[in-house]
């Protein structure tokens, strides 16, 4: 190992990241760097540098950038040393370029060239440092300037270069697949490839281009099957070994695509089952790849067409993930479960008990992919433990990311198994009252489409009594605070639309709490238009029913506020509000319908009732309108707006530009008109001398005013109008769930409703007579019925029967009593975090035993300090290096006693490791005595830093 | 029947994290010491200056907080990152959702081992003082975010080529210098 410990570098260069290594902080570190920055700024734009020095300047570049500072004052350098005939150098300003220079970087088109010229080089070394960087220099522009030469080298005679060419495709692939996809050959040709290394570089370009387009490459099945039999069967060479499996990356990499071949394909399916078994049946499970294999297998078997016998292998395989003490292994076999599930819905109920332990576990990792299993299972039997749990889940974590997520699955559960209108009702308000401004506004939609619409079924007792539930709830939430903006709208339609509806609560209560709202959320102006259009609606039904109602006082100074308001839309909706209020019964009864939310509004396109007007003003001498897209000059608008409309849903300002003013159009009523997301037409309307009760024309341009219009017209509606079609039970943006979960559901539903109860009681009856912490294996057990239902007969087995069942009774009893909190468990579960473990060792118990050693680097640490007595800073700093080293340790005093926790426990293998590992404290030594000599010395800032990583 | 919607509220808050290198395997690899303190960094994916600060920052807030016994994946931004700690260095990996989990946790391993086979005995100095070399090996580990080579004795033997062509041209100048030196006295 010749290069070892020869740090290369000046003095200046190893000071600076001693320093650095030695901040106390990160703005102490900041400070170096930009004083380093300084210097280098100075210095690198001297003349005539001399390359060693150039080089070292790069290298210290490269730190800073690394650090988290801009270079780019440098990156010329780099750019030109790539450009030098040393290898040396040329290899340090590559290494630079593809660390500073995205794709899209200005000066990559002064590397082109090199990298054309190297390219051709005879030295291979050269040609290898070319191929790394154009995997990530070259983009789209530049990719013709050396692809040709690239696939030359597909057939250079090192192995190392065709593999490096293999991946070079790949990435231009990636980037510009037009500018590949007439050498795609090339890459089933270097499948046959001599090499294994260029053969499995391979995999990655095929794998990516048979998930483009599957039917091209269902020839390869044959072919990559018999290559994985030969990896299986250990025919490559043994360097490919890993920790003595053979290949497995490569085996990894061809069950995926296998999986990709043979999904829908019974026959391309068929061939691969005895390779798959096969492999299973020898895969490693003590060794973590063996693990990653067989998981990979469980992943190709729930995605080809099944087999009965794999399928079983792999619930096996499953079981033993979950049954491990590990929590990687948990985890995969969770992720494997909610793959398996969708084909054989049947084996999550062996492992319920597994899956509610890993829901309760303390690691949030886990506790996410459980629920991410849930999320699969979900079906109308069990939506309501299962979306209680993700709620509290929800309440529980900050992440927003995940806040947003768990919401939007809630909200998809529900609407698409919910029990009861109640129920859902209750869902959604918590969840938005906890996850309200990360939902999606169709969300908000939705929910007050159902409550107009109801169950669509001619029901109406049924759909007032969902109204009424929901108008409850929000008389009950609606004075908390904090209430989402979202939340808050949704209360505010529902009220002033339904609030007075069935005479249980009176207008001027509804209107008070509409005040209210409108009052508390004064900075919300979205929020406040709702209250306003509520109060509105409110009071036309009240007038429009003859009852009499007046004002109430703090409404009447809310239409002041607003009447001057710096909003210009709060302001159109008072005035609109008071314009209404003068009117006659008939006008309003017109203008606000009762209940009048889900009925069509047919749309006069044509505008028919306005050809008299149009006439007369041709009569007097007006010019005809043109229609946009004949004008001349402006810009083509109408494909923008149609671009607009669709977006249109998320936002109400226009962002393309007005149009050019014309002079005709001032004069005219259509063009005004013809302008979808125009606010003004309520108002002209209210105010137009030509509008009479009497003449009640189509109810177009009121249609605004009953809807809170902020914007919406008629291509609006029309377009809007698809969408609506359809019943909110059934999911307009869940895909692949609902088929699996339906799949599901039919299969089990059936006895389901109808036993779960009795489930319940027949498995309380036995317990009861049991020793007292059976209790809290019966919340467990109970939970397991109502997320998994329909097992009853199999759990039922399981508890009386074996030991098998009682371990883990004995086992989980520790979870704490009230199961139905999850946060209360956690803490009693998360406890003593074990003393930190230094060696990550976490994870020795199976799958890893076979590479990590258990060495205390710290034993290791105490005996180079020992043979090191006379150097006296070392022995100086020996307790302070201790104590800093326990310091982080939360059970400090008794740590300090003990030195080395693990002390009996480790000997012996340390033991075993000092002869295997014999170098490493000798290594370790010249290591320390090389840095004490160019005067680092490291001190107790970090002690760990001559623990040897592989430990 | 129509409910006209009614809301063109806000940009939906949450824009996905939506990138266009969806099929690279490995996005980024971070290697964090104990203290926070970053002592390597390669983007695969395209990220700015300001978004690599906020990751390493996210994540090392996220990682060196978990206890010993849990998972070694992180879910974090609709990705996963694997992580693996040696001694007192935490070795990151990020990777899309679906992918293997523990697969990724041996292309760490390989990587340690290489690093180790290179360094002999590999500790978190060696890496803190040749950053630079740490680089190269994983540029002959990864390529463009994806595992490139499973022989370790494939990749130890090209370093180890580079190394000598570099040793050999550092003894040329020396020997140039020396010559000069010689002629110039």
């Amino acid at each position: 190992m010749g290069s070892q410990g020869g740090f290369g570098q000046s003095k200046e260069f190893l000071d600076l990241v001693k320093s650095i290594g030695e901040a106390r902080s990160k703005s102490e570190e900041d400070r170096i760097v930009l004083r380093e920055i300084e210097t280098l700024k100075r210095r690198i734009n001297e003349p005539d540098i001399p390359k060693r020095k150039m080089k070292e300047y790069i290298i210290r570049l490269v730190y800073i950038e690394m650090l988290g500072h801009d270079a780019s004052f440098g990156y010329i350098h780099a750019v030109k040393m790539t450009h030098d005939d040393s290898l040396l150098l040329k290899r340090t300003g590559y290494l630079a370029v593809t660390l500073f220079l995205n794709e899209d970087h200005d000066l990559i088109i002064l590397i082109v060239n090199t990298i054309q010229k190297d390219l051709k080089s005879d030295n291979y070394l050269v040609v290898s440092a070319a191929l790394n960087a154009c995997c990530k220099l070259i983009n789209e522009e530049t990719i013709p300037a050396v692809i040709q030469q690239v696939v030359e080298l597909l057939g250079h005679p090192k192995e190392g270069v065709r593999k490096k060419a293999v991946m070079a495709l790949h990435s231009f692939h990636q980037r510009s697949p037009s500018s590949v996809n007439h050498l795609i050959s090339n890459f089933r040709k270097r499948l046959s490839d001599n090499d294994p290394g260029v053969m499995g570089a391979t995999l990655f370009p095929l794998y990516d281009l048979i998930t483009i387009d599957v039917n091209s490459y269902k020839d390869l099945v044959a072919s990559f099957v018999n290559i994985l039999k030969q990896v299986a069967e250990r025919r490559l060479p043994k360097t490919y070994d890993y920790h003595q499996t053979p290949a497995p990356f490569i085996q990894i990499k061809l069950l995926k695509i296998l999986s990709l071949l043979g999904s829908g394909d019974k026959k391309s399916s068929e061939q691969m089952y005895t390779v798959i078994g096969d492999i299973m049946r020898k895969s490693d499970t003590s060794s973590n790849i063996g693990n990653a294999i067989l998981y990979e297998c469980i992943c190709c078997i729930s995605s080809i067409q099944p087999s009965p016998k794999l399928l079983e292998t792999a619930a096996d395989a499953i079981a033993n993930f979950l049954k491990s003490d590990s929590h990687n292994l948990k985890y995969m076999g969770i992720d494997a479960l909610g793959r398996l599930i969708r084909i054989s819905p049947d084996i999550a109920e062996q492992h319920q008990l597994a899956v509610i332990d890993c829901l309760e576990d303390p690691d949030d990792t886990l506790k996410r992919k459980t629920f991410e299993l849930l999320y699969k299972m979900t079906k109308s039997s069990n939506v309501e433990v299962i979306v209680d749990r993700m709620i509290d889940y929800m309440i529980s974590i900050n992440d927003n990311h995940y806040k947003t997520e768990t919401a939007s699955r809630c909200v998809e559960l529900a609407e698409q198994f919910a029990p009861s209108n109640h129920w859902f009702i209750q869902t959604m308000n918590k969840v938005f009252q906890h996850a309200g401004d990360l939902v999606n506004p169709k969300v908000a939609h939705n929910l007050m489409r159902l409550i107009a619409e109801g169950f669509g079924e001619d029901d109406d007792t049924a759909d007032s009594q969902l109204r009424l539930s929901a108008v409850e709830s929000y008389l009950k939430i609606v004075d908390e605070p904090k209430l989402p903006s979202a939340f808050l709208q949704v209360i505010c339609w529902v009220l002033g639309e339904y609030g007075t509806a069935d005479g249980k609560y009176s207008a001027s209560y509804i209107s008070g709490k509409l005040c209210d709202v409108a009052e508390a959320h004064s900075s919300d102006d979205i929020v406040k238009g709702y209250a306003v259009t509520a109060l509105m609606k409110v009071y036309c039904f009240e007038k429009a029913a003859g009852r009499k109602m007046s004002l109430l006082p703090e409404c009447q100074s809310l239409l002041d506020e607003l009447s001057a308001s710096h909003s210009s839309d709060l302001q159109q909706r008072a005035y609109e509000f008071r314009a209404v209020l003068d009117l006659d019964v008939n006008a309003i009864e017109n203008i606000m319908p009762l209940d009048a939310s889900c009925e069509d509004i047919e749309i006069d396109k044509s505008l028919s009732f306005l050809n008299d007007y149009v006439q007369k003003s041709f009569e007097q001498g007006a010019e005809p309108y043109i229609p946009e897209n004949e004008r001349s000059g402006t810009l083509n608008i109408s494909s923008i707006r149609n671009h607009n409309s669709y977006e249109h849903s998320t936002h109400s300002l226009r962002f393309e530009a007005y149009d050019v003013p014309k002079p005709v159009v001032p004069t005219k009523l259509p063009p005004a008109v013809a302008y979808p997301t125009d606010l003004v037409p309520v108002t002209v309307n209210v105010t137009e001398p030509s509008y009479q009760p009497s003449s009640v024309q189509p109810t177009w341009p009121l249609v605004p005013v009953s809807d809170a219009g902020s914007g919406s017209g008629s291509t609006e509606l029309k377009l809007r109008l698809d969408g609506v079609q359809k019943k909110w039970g059934k999911p307009t943006y869940s895909s692949g769930a609902s088929s699996s979960t339906s799949n599901f559901e039919s299969h089990t539903t059936m006895d389901n409703g109808a036993r779960q109860p009795d489930t319940v009681m027949s498995k309380s009856l036995p317990r009861e007579s049991k020793q007292s912490h059976a209790e809290v294996s019966e919340e467990k057990q109970k939970l397991a019925a109502s997320l998994f239902g329909g097992a009853t007969s199999r759990s039922e087995r399981k508890q009386s029967g074996g030991a098998a069942g009682h371990s883990k009774v004995s086992r989980t009893t520790n979870h704490g009593e009230d199961k139905v909190r999850p946060a209360t468990v956690t803490v009693t579960t998360a406890v003593q975090p074990p003393p930190p473990d230094l060696l990550d060792l976490g994870e020795s118990a199976g799958d890893t035993s076979s590479y990590s050693s258990t060495v205390d680097p710290f034993q290791q640490l105490e005996g180079l300090l020992d043979l090191n007595q006379d150097n006296a800073a070392a022995t100086s700093n020996a307790p302070d290096l201790m104590s800093s080293l326990y310091s982080d340790a939360d059970t400090n005093g008794s740590l300090n006693q003990n030195p080395n926790p693990m002390n009996g426990s480790v000997n012996p293998s340390k033991k075993t490791a000092s002869l295997t590992k014999g170098p490493s404290l000798k290594d370790a030594l010249d290591k320390d005595a090389l840095v004490r000599q160019m005067g680092v010395n490291p001190t107790s800032q970090n002690p760990n830093l001559f623990s040897d990583l592989l430990g | 029947m129509v409910v006209v919607q009614l809301f063109y509220l806000h940009l939906s808050l949450i824009t996905m994290w939506i990138r266009l290198y969806f099929m690279l395997q490995i996005h980024f690899v971070l290697l964090i010491s104990r203290q926070g303190k970053v002592r390597l960094t390669k983007w695969y994916s395209p990220y700015s200056q300001k978004e690599r600060s906020k990751v390493i920052r996210e994540l090392s807030g996220m990682i060196l907080s978990r206890g010993p016994k849990l998972c070694n994946f992180v879910e974090w931004r609709g990705f996963k990152v694997v992580y693996k700690r040696y001694a007192s260095l935490y070795f990151c990996m990020c990777i899309n959702q679906e992918d293997n989990e523990l697969e990724v946790l041996e292309v760490i391993h390989h990587y340690v081992e290489i690093l180790d086979r290179y360094f002999g005995s590999v500790c978190e100095l060696d890496l803190i003082f040749n950053f630079h070399k740490a680089y190269y090996i994983l540029d002959e580990v990864l390529i463009a975010g994806e595992l490139q080579e499973s022989s370790k004795k494939t990749v130890a033997r090209l370093v180890a080529t580079q190394d000598s062509l570099v040793d050999a041209a550092k003894e040329e100048a020396n020997s140039i210098s020396n010559i000069i030196a010689q002629a110039t006295k």
